[in-house]
């Protein structure tokens, strides 16, 4: 259940009080957010739309704890990250966020198995423990056969693939995704859609997306606009029931 | 060790530029080393100085003598175990380039005085029976192919001139290797001989050992009163305060070689410190999501300071590596020219401590900027 009216009963995994955002651009303050409220539910799937500059990725560099913002609070899974410091937002991120970014952002110099691994390094896993978890996330994108592949040797859809593995492999509370389609064309773009309604659908996972293109907002459970500093509904689809975890 | 894969990867990245900068830090630890190796040569007279040695000198300056009949007189001051004396020859071996040094020296007392110097005793006594004879250190025989009985001609425009002819009765060796075996010594008795009138009696300088080395300062002012105000007053010295008087004749030899070193210290670091500085610009953004997904602004410094620290070890290895080839090499060249050069691994260790500072140093101010680096801001960029 998605709300935007401050409403919710303290049960959502994602929670957010009275969120403003302020920027100082050439003297001129722009106050991007203004007393924002937002409650989404585990497993819920949400797409936020809105105009260039109305503060969609601001908003989920919020929510993911890489900005922090001028009042208000946001709270996931019981935690409240707008106090924390740097350090512990850092070491909260690689426990609770997966990022899915437009550019896919891998390291070139890494193949897709080692890249997918990077945020399993800051874990105690051992050494057979990670290898298994990055197989077991490559299989999920549909990748098995592509680990020791570098980037460039990947087309954009299978790049993004790989970005989702990294996102998915530790097993994140919930995954940010901004604009994952924005680089790809049609074809890869219903691909990585459908991917991302699997890992909602199949493993459960909460999925907070950024997109400019109302056909990928349409995939998602729920749809808001981000309109003068607020969230506002759009439509709402029916959610597919149960689902495991990766 | 979770991380290295991820440094060595970052490392690969550029593989030319990789070889360059390791290429840079070779060469610059490579003439760090010689410079280095050369500093110590001209040090070393000073640094193996007996510690139970003193010199005397006239105190106008070394090239004025002193007369012989001050030897006994420097016997009987207390604390006083040998005395010899020398005199700098400065003669020509065929050419002017073919330097070496030779000294006059008092056959009775000279392996008393330099028990460092060894000479097999056949050959020593073969050189007390021959006025002529001459003892040659083990660089110089070998340097002009000599052997024991060659008769060697030295030409001197000092000691009334002319060409004087020597037999090879025995070559020294050092004890340890950082010994000088370049000299030539011949026999008092056959340079007082030969040189005019006017100049016979007067040695160069005074060399003693003392029974204890604590009573040095006392013995040096003992000695040096007892020959003030006379025409040839004196000036005595420890072994290495002389040896590194007489280094002094050729320049600041060690200040231009610190000098010269240094540079090259600040060029590494900027040539170094600008690579690391752009190889961090160019992958901000990996960093960004680096620290996006989790990783620590330590462990962002660590595979910035990793890949420094990386590039200065390979190639401060790989220099001094090549400075242990060449060193021999160049050794051998420039025999005559300059002391023996001798690579000791206390420089070895210095110029790796070296190295490895110009590592963390030039990592360490892109490093700090990629640790302070604001990751909303950074993932704007790309």
């Amino acid at each position: 259940m998605v709300r935007v009216d401050g409403s919710g009963d303290g049960t959502s995994l994602v929670r957010v009080r009275g969120l403003d955002k302020k920027y100082q651009r050439g003297g001129e303050e722009i106050h991007v957010l203004q007393g924002l409220n937002l409650d989404v539910d585990k497993g819920d799937f949400v797409a936020f739309m809105g105009p260039s500059g109305s503060g969609k990725t601001t908003l989920l560099n919020l929510l993911g704890g890489l900005d922090v913002p001028t009042r208000g609070s946001i709270t996931v899974a019981n935690d409240e990250i707008t106090h924390m410091s740097a350090a512990k937002l850092t070491e909260w991120r690689a426990r609770h966020v997966g990022f899915i970014f437009q550019i896919y952002n891998l390291i070139p110099v890494l193949n897709a198995f080692q890249n997918v691994e990077l945020p399993l390094l800051l874990t105690k896993l051992s050494k057979s423990e990670r290898r298994a978890h990055v197989e077991t996330a490559l299989s999920v994108v549909g990748l098995a056969d592509r680990m020791k592949h570098f980037p460039r040797q990947l087309s954009g859809g299978q790049e993004q693939r790989v970005a989702i593995a990294r996102a998915i492999v530790a097993d994140p509370t919930f995954l940010l995704c901004d604009e994952p389609t924005g680089d790809l064309d049609r074809k890869s773009a219903d691909e990585i859609m459908a991917l991302i309604e699997e890992l909602v659908g199949s493993y459960h996972k909460t999925v907070l997306m950024v997109t400019h293109d109302p056909l990928v907002a349409a995939r998602a459970h729920t749809t808001l606009h981000l309109e003068k500093g607020v969230l506002v509904e759009g439509h709402k689809v029916a959610q597919p029931a149960g689902g495991g975890s990766i | 060790m979770k991380f290295s894969g991820i440094i060595l990867a970052n490392l690969l990245r550029k593989k030319v530029r990789l070889l360059l900068t390791i290429g840079s830090f070779a060469v610059a630890l490579f003439l760090f080393a010689f410079l280095g190796v050369v500093r110590d040569a001209f040090g070393r007279g000073a640094d193996v100085a007996g510690a139970d040695r003193l010199v005397i000198i006239n105190r106008t300056s070394i090239i004025n003598t002193i007369p012989l009949s001050y030897r006994d007189q420097i016997l009987r001051v207390p604390g006083v175990r040998y005395v010899t004396h020398n005199n700098w020859f400065g003669g020509i071996y065929q050419d002017e380039k073919n330097f070496f040094p030779q000294f006059v020296i008092d056959p009775e007392n000279q392996r008393a005085v330099f028990p460092e110097f060894v000479v097999p005793e056949d050959q020593w006594n073969a050189f007390l029976k021959d006025r002529e004879g001459a003892v040659v250190g083990a660089r110089t025989m070998e340097r002009f192919h000599w052997k024991i009985g060659d008769r060697i001609p030295i030409k001197t425009t000092i000691w009334g001139g002319g060409s004087w002819e020597f037999n090879i009765d025995g070559v020294y060796h050092g004890k340890q290797p950082q010994d000088d075996e370049t000299q030539f010594w011949l026999q008092w008795d056959y340079f007082e001989e030969r040189i005019p009138e006017r100049i016979k009696g007067q040695v160069g300088w005074y060399v003693l050992r003392v029974q204890n080395p604590d009573e040095s300062p006392r013995i040096a002012k003992t000695i040096d009163e007892q020959f003030a105000n006379s025409p040839y007053e004196t000036r005595t010295e420890t072994e290495s305060a002389f040896a590194a008087g007489w280094v002094k004749q050729f320049g600041n030899i060690r200040f231009l070689i610190v000098t010269i070193g240094a540079v090259v210290f600040f060029t590494l670091l900027l040539v170094t410190g600008n690579t690391m500085a752009i190889a961090v610009r160019e992958r901000t953004p990996e960093l960004a999501v680096l620290k996006a997904i989790g990783f620590s602004d330590r462990s962002v410094l660590v595979f910035v300071l990793g890949e420094s620290l990386a590039i200065s070890l390979i190639g401060g290895l790989v220099g001094l590596f090549l400075a242990v080839l060449a060193v021999p090499v160049l050794s051998k060249a420039l025999s005559g020219m300059l002391p023996r050069l001798f690579l000791s691994s206390t420089l070895l260790a210095f110029g790796l401590g070296t190295a490895l500072t110009v590592g963390i140093v030039s990592g360490a101010l892109p490093g700090i900027a990629a640790m302070r680096m604001r990751v909303v801001n950074a993932l704007r960029r790309v």
